[in-house]
C-alpha cells in the first residue's frame, strides 16, 4: 500500500483502535469503557475495509460494534449491585509485565521476519467468493458453527432461567 | 513510505497486549470478558492482513477464517455473559476475587 491515501487511513484507524482500546482498559466506569470499546471496534472495521475485506469490514460493524455491545450493557445492569467499577485486581502489575512482554516478543518476530515484497493487489469484492468457499470447501464448518450458535443460545436460555 | 503487513501486526499486537492484560486484571467478570473481545479483534486484524499480504493458494481463506472466528465469538459472548448473570444471582457478586467457590 503505497498510495497517501492508504497510509493516512491507516495510521488514523490505527491511532483510533489503540487508542480507544487504552481507553477501555483505564476508564473507571464501565459503562464509558463498552463506549470506548465500540469505537475501538469501528476502528477495526475500517481496517478491515483498508485491507479489502469489504464483507468482513461490514460483518465487524454489524456484530462486534453493534451486537456484542448491546449483551455486554445487558449484563452490566442485570448486574446492578456489583457497581460499575473497572478496576483491577491485585495482579495489575504482573498482568502488564506479561502482557508487555507477549505483544514486545510477537512485535519483535513480526519486525524480524522476511514477510517478502507484499506487493499483492487488494482483492476486488470478496463477499461472492466467501460464500462460494463457505459452500464448497467450508460447507461442514459452516454446518458446525451453525449447530456451535444453536447449542450456544439453548446454553444461554439455561443459564438464565429462573426457575 | 508504504504501509506493509508488519504495520498491521505490530497493532495487532499491542491490541493483544490491551486485551490480554483487561483479562488477567480486572477485577469485573465483564470487564474480563471485554478484554477478551479485544483479544479476538486483535487475531482477526492480523488473519485479514495476512490473506491480504501473503501469496497462497487459496488467498481468501483467512477471511474465511475470521467468518467462523466471528462467529464462535458471539457464541462465545452469549454464554459467559449468561454466566455472569447466573453468578450474580447466586452469589450477589462479579467480582472475581470473591468468587472463589472451588479454592481449596
Amino acid at each position: 500500500m503505497e498510495d497517501v491515501g492508504s497510509v493516512v487511513a491507516f495510521w488514523a484507524l490505527a491511532v483510533v483502535t489503540l487508542g480507544a482500546a487504552l481507553v477501555t482498559a483505564l476508564v473507571r466506569d464501565l459503562v464509558r469503557a463498552v463506549v470506548a470499546l465500540v469505537v475501538s471496534f469501528l476502528g477495526v472495521a475500517g481496517l478491515f475495509v483498508l485491507l479489502s475485506a469489504d464483507f468482513l469490514g461490514v460483518a465487524q460493524a454489524l456484530i462486534y460494534a453493534g451486537a456484542i455491545p448491546v449483551l455486554i450493557v445487558f449484563a452490566i445492569v442485570l448486574t446492578p449491585r456489583a457497581a460499575r467499577d473497572n478496576a483491577e485486581t491485585g495482579m495489575r502489575w504482573p498482568a502488564l509485565v506479561l502482557a508487555g512482554a507477549l505483544a514486545g516478543l510477537v512485535i519483535a518476530v513480526a519486525v524480524a521476519t522476511d514477510w517478502g515484497d507484499g506487493a499483492r493487489e487488494g482483492f476486488r469484492e470478496t463477499a461472492s467468493a466467501i460464500g462460494e468457499a463457505l459452500l464448497n470447501r467450508y460447507v461442514l464448518p459452516f454446518e458446525v458453527a451453525s449447530v456451535l450458535l444453536l447449542a450456544a443460545m439453548l446454553g444461554a436460555i439455561v443459564l438464565v432461567r429462573e426457575d | 513510505m508504504s504501509v506493509g503487513l508488519e504495520h498491521f501486526l505490530v497493532l495487532s499486537a499491542l491490541l493483544f497486549g490491551v486485551g490480554l492484560f483487561m483479562a488477567l486484571a480486572k477485577r469485573n467478570i465483564v470487564g474480563i470478558l471485554m478484554g477478551i473481545e479485544l483479544m479476538f479483534n486483535a487475531v482477526n486484524l492480523s488473519l485479514v492482513a495476512f490473506a491480504r499480504f501473503l501469496e497462497a493458494a487459496e488467498r481468501l481463506s483467512g477471511q474465511v477464517f475470521v467468518v467462523f472466528s466471528i462467529t464462535v465469538a458471539a457464541a462465545e459472548a452469549a454464554v459467559a455473559l449468561a454466566l455472569a448473570v447466573a453468578i450474580y444471582r447466586r452469589r450477589e457478586s462479579v467480582d472475581v476475587d470473591r468468587i472463589n467457590l472451588l479454592r481449596w
